[in-house]
């Protein structure tokens, strides 16, 4: 096992794949608690199709992807924001308009330019290959930015996330720190979507957090375990699409998909032991 | 003066929902804010709490009056059913108003929320897990968070709706002893007899301000007899 991992690192592409996805999974995951109890989940997914569409606009420009897309994703979590507030468009079909109609525009692009081809495929699906060393960079930074802010603002975002009405009464400037969470997560879809594809990405938003919510009790070790859920199913991942020559995001959604079915096991046993232990006090 | 409403009136776009308010608030009073549902309550409550603003007349705070150290608990609140959160941690995010910049909580910080846990007598679930507790326990969480928050002024919004009335007397009991002992002011919505036992002055409302002035005037006034009558309907 070893020796597979050693021989996997000496690919210098598959070292910058895991250095970015590592970091890109622990950002996905610690936005993903506040997401979920938010009832945001849709939005990564929303989110991705958005950065679909804008890589595509950037292809056919020829232009880097990056620049292009993390502003346009930036923009469209703010006017999701938006919509869900202003409640003529519900949060739920809004996210389905803004995401159907971009990956459309993404698919129009597509066919008049290129035409379907690998790279298109890569957009969608994922590809370990797709950072270049600029990439990377970028992709270290942005990372880095997210977790500061992500710790700087953490109880902030925990009082906003629990009870947004209470924090709004005494004073915290609630819309700031949505506007916060939109934009971190713009940042982290983008980021990630290389890698993991733009069909595939929101699952490193919405398993870990789903997961550990299973098992913890407190925001704090949700957070925390999201976190560490996160980043070894994408190493497990990687190392299984390696193996097995398997596409990198869709191996690490399985696995992370496991870890769910364990964790949901796990639940049940404790709940079922929970449930004898109190029959048994009633009968003793 | 804490709160001095002259010919106040609020609502929603365009839409007037509670209008002519003539009232203040001083330190040290309970305000009961009494009426039937539709009457325009919650609407002041977020007029207070300035998540509105007044769409005609004047409300002026005083000098002692500051937003973030307001506390607030409505009824709402503990419909968080599936939320992860332990004891501490909602408690603790009451002082966030407070805080400045800086992102981490302080010594005092945790020290009043360990004394506010301490006050409400639940210092033993400090690490349970919110969701699990019952009902009562869970308002006496919220209500230690609103503590944290407040400097000298707590918002409450039918804070104990829907709780079994022995619980509920208990916690009216706990607010008498936070507003005479302790010296909170208390703004509090409310429908039940009880919470009439501990305030001092009362304000009816139903779409406009039918009474405002101190409990024992109250008591003697017609108005008052639909509050009661009421009430003992519907216990019965």
């Amino acid at each position: 096992m070893l020796e597979i991992i050693l021989e996997m690192f000496s690919f210098a592409f598959l070292v910058r794949a895991f250095i970015v996805g590592a970091l890109v999974s622990i950002c996905a995951a610690l936005l993903g608690v506040s997401l979920v109890l938010k009832r945001y989940s849709m939005i990564g997914s929303g989110l991705s199709n958005v950065g679909f569409g804008s890589l595509a606009l950037a292809t056919a420009l020829n232009m880097a992807p990056l620049t292009v897309s993390i502003p346009v994703v930036i923009a469209a979590a703010f006017l999701l924001l938006r919509l869900s507030e202003n409640s003529k468009i519900k949060g739920d079909a809004a996210v389905a308009l803004v995401s159907t109609g971009s990956l459309a525009v993404g698919v129009i692009i597509i066919s008049q330019t290129t035409g379907m081809n690998t790279d298109v495929c890569n957009y969608l699906f994922g590809s370990i290959l797709a950072m270049t060393r600029a990439d990377v960079h970028l992709s270290i930074t942005l990372s880095i930015i997210v977790l500061v802010l992500f710790v700087l603002f953490y109880n902030k975002l925990f009082a906003i996330t629990f009870d947004e009405t209470f924090a709004k009464a005494t004073g915290i400037n609630a819309n700031i720190y949505n506007m916060l969470i939109a934009f971190l997560t713009a940042l982290t879809i983008v980021l990630g979507m290389r890698i993991m594809g733009a069909l595939l990405i929101s699952s490193l938003i919405i398993f870990p957090a789903l997961s550990s919510m299973r098992i913890f009790k407190k925001f704090k070790s949700v957070t925390i375990c999201s976190a560490i859920i996160s980043i070894l199913c994408f190493f497990v991942g990687v190392v299984i699409s390696y193996l097995y020559a398997t596409p990198t995001g869709a191996s690490v959604v399985l696995v992370n998909l496991l870890v769910f079915v364990l964790f949901c096991i796990i639940e049940a046993l404790r709940n079922s032991n929970a449930i004898n232990k109190l029959q048994g006090k009633k009968c003793g | 003066m804490l709160i001095n409403c002259q010919n106040t009136s609020f609502g929603y776009e365009g839409h007037t929902v509670v209008s002519s308010l003539n009232f203040s608030v001083t330190s040290g009073d309970f305000l009961l804010v009494a009426g039937e549902n539709g009457s325009g309550k919650s609407t002041l409550v977020k007029g207070l709490l300035r998540l509105i603003t007044p769409m005609q007349g004047t409300m002026v705070f005083g000098p002692e009056f500051d937003q973030a150290k307001v506390g607030y608990l409505s009824q709402q609140a503990a419909a968080k059913q599936d939320f992860p959160a332990g004891v501490s941690e909602i408690v603790m995010s009451g002082n966030l108003g407070k805080k400045g910049f800086w992102p981490f909580y302080n010594k005092a910080e945790k020290h009043k929320a360990e004394e506010n846990l301490q006050l409400l007598g639940i210092a033993g679930l400090k690490n349970r897990c919110f969701r699990e507790l019952s009902g009562g326990q869970q308002r006496r969480v919220l209500l230690a968070r609103s503590l944290c928050a407040a400097d000298k002024l707590l918002v409450l919004d039918e804070p104990f709706a829907g709780l079994d009335p022995l619980i509920s007397v208990e916690l009216y009991q706990l607010l008498k002893k936070i507003n005479r002992e302790l010296g909170f002011t208390i703004i509090m919505v409310s429908h039940e007899i009880e919470a009439a036992d501990c305030a001092t002055h009362v304000l009816h409302l139903q779409k406009k301000q039918l009474f405002f002035g101190s409990m024992e005037k109250y008591q003697q006034s017609e108005i008052s007899k639909k509050f009661f009558v009421k009430m003992e309907t519907a216990d019965a």
